[in-house]
């Protein structure tokens, strides 16, 4: 049996280009993260794409130490974290590129570093 | 005061015994079974009900299946569904619906066998599905308890609350729980090991499931159900039970949003609309069943309904405060056993309007002494997360 794989998002959102997108409002400069059809903050359709320069803080976190995802419990324990953009958008992802999870916490300075999959990189984060 | 309008009431109610059914029932049967001692409760019949609320655990078509399955023809039907909430919400819409004289008699029915079908809620990662944001969330290994964790973790980032603070939520209920005979059972019948009441060192010093959340801060995963009869006050007033007026409700939600404050829930939104509807203040509350799915849930909600205030809800809750046996110094808490220590069958919900009942009527094991008011708060989804909040406010004659 092949090794258990990471879950991927769909396409739509991702791909292999390694840039992080979002929208803002053109009407009422609303940050929208993830994509939508029309603006949460005024519903109009003049959304723009905008790119994060990937680095930002950590809003909150955890570790997980305890899951029953065939990929996920074999890298338990992790960090999992919310990260604010430097630009806005709030993201939820892993960060990695620590020596102990422990050591993920509020406020820290982290940047993108891309995972690379077949079809498509997904953004974690690393200690900036 | 503004004047309570008592225009519709829980008049009946059950809560299914078993927490471990050994796939032996499906989630209607238990439905059905509930609903039928639910109407005894009440001293009502099938053909009395005339209004069905469900959230659809049984199936699709949610009200369709369950009207022919108890063999009904309601002429309300509501079919929201909000997780864990939707009982409070379901409550909420009845009493609209019986206040407006659209039917007489509203039935609300749960049932579920997560602990039979080994559903690991907590830690099997992320629980819905099919929504645009899952998309983004899935890839991070984010676990249900994960979310509730980051709660915590950002509470005591700005408040300093402890994890010895969170811990007093879980012992109190486990208090309750050893004085409920079905709790105690449950906790048999799911393998708890050491089932006695715990203390602040126990909760603190057992395994770390997602950072800060212990062990004992997370709800258990067992089988169950329950329904609950509320009759329009007409009704009420010729059952065998005394009636448990529902005076005040209120309906919310909350998501990730950029920049959002995670430690405040929807219960913020709720609180003052279900105690304004009922002209009460929290001071006044005797008995809050508050949705325990975790510890940190409670504390958020605690602070959300304004018992106390934003952040200091760590230092509200400590020294044994909320017991059943100390009236007159804050509410008691989830004297069920909660979903901690007596019943979490993924949605509890129906449980927390059925133990308030109890509460207003003098049945509970746990029982507050001269019991008036009740808060019945239920929180659907996730913490931290995307959820609903349902606040219902009861009250005795």
């Amino acid at each position: 049996m092949a090794d258990p794989t990471r879950p991927l998002p769909n396409l739509r959102d991702l791909d292999k280009v390694q840039r992080l997108t979002y929208q803002q409002c053109a009407v009422c400069g609303t940050v929208v993260f993830y994509r939508r059809r029309r603006c949460t903050g005024c519903l109009s359709a003049n959304l723009a794409w905008k790119e994060s320069a990937g680095e930002g803080t950590v809003y909150t976190c955890s570790i997980v130490r305890q899951s029953y995802h065939p990929f996920f419990r074999g890298m338990a324990p992790y960090a999992v974290a919310w990260i604010d953009l430097d630009e806005g958008p709030r993201l939820v992802s892993n960060v990695v590129g620590v020596e102990d999870p422990s050591s993920v916490h509020i406020g820290m300075r982290v940047k993108i570093r891309w995972d690379e999959h077949e079809a498509l990189c997904v953004p974690l984060l690393e200690p900036a | 005061m503004v004047a309570q309008a008592r225009d519709a009431a829980i008049v009946g109610i059950h809560e299914f015994p078993s927490r471990d059914v050994e796939g032996a029932l499906g989630p209607l049967q238990i439905k059905a079974e509930c609903a039928a001692r639910a109407l005894e409760d009440a001293g009502l019949r099938l053909c009395d009900v005339d209004a069905i609320y469900d959230a659809g655990e049984g199936g699709g078509m949610a009200g369709l299946n369950i009207a022919e399955y108890f063999g009904l023809k309601p002429k309300v039907i509501d079919t929201t569904g909000v997780g864990g909430s939707s009982y409070e919400f379901h409550a909420a819409h009845a009493k609209r619906d019986l206040a407006a004289n659209k039917a007489r008699v509203a039935l609300l029915t749960y049932g579920s066998t997560a602990h039979s079908n080994a559903h690991a809620i907590g830690v099997g990662g992320r629980g819905g599905g099919g929504h645009p944001a899952d998309n983004m969330d899935n890839f991070a290994g984010m676990t249900l308890v994960a979310n509730y964790a980051m709660v915590a973790q950002r509470h005591m980032f700005d408040y300093g609350t402890t994890s010895e603070q969170l811990a007093e939520i879980s012992v109190a209920t486990r208090g309750h729980a050893m004085r409920n005979p079905e709790a105690v059972k449950a906790m048999e019948d799911l393998e708890f090991l050491d089932i006695r009441e715990t203390t602040v060192a126990d909760v603190v010093g057992s395994r770390m499931i997602a950072d800060p959340l212990h062990l004992l801060e997370c709800c258990m995963i067992s089988d169950g159900g329950g329904a609950v009869v509320i009759a329009a006050a007409d009704v009420a007033r010729d059952c065998a039970k005394p009636p448990v007026w529902l005076l005040g409700a209120g309906e919310a939600t909350a998501y990730p949003e950029n920049g959002g404050d995670i430690t405040t829930s929807a219960a913020a939104q709720s609180g003052p609309v279900a105690f304004g509807e009922a002209g009460v203040r929290p001071d006044e509350v005797d008995v809050a069943m508050i949705y325990d799915s975790f510890s940190i849930t409670v504390l958020t909600i605690l602070e959300d309904l304004g018992f106390c205030a934003k952040g200091e809800g760590g230092a509200w809750v400590s020294g044994g405060r909320l017991r059943f046996d100390r009236p007159g110094d804050g509410p008691a808490l989830n004297t069920d056993g909660g979903g901690l220590s007596s019943n979490h069958p993924g949605m509890r919900g129906i449980f927390l309007l059925i133990e308030a009942a109890r509460q207003l009527r003098g049945e509970s094991c746990s029982q507050v002494e001269g019991a008036r008011l009740a808060v019945a708060h239920g929180n659907g989804g996730m913490l931290g997360s995307r959820h609903c909040a349902g606040t219902v406010i009861l009250g005795k004659d």
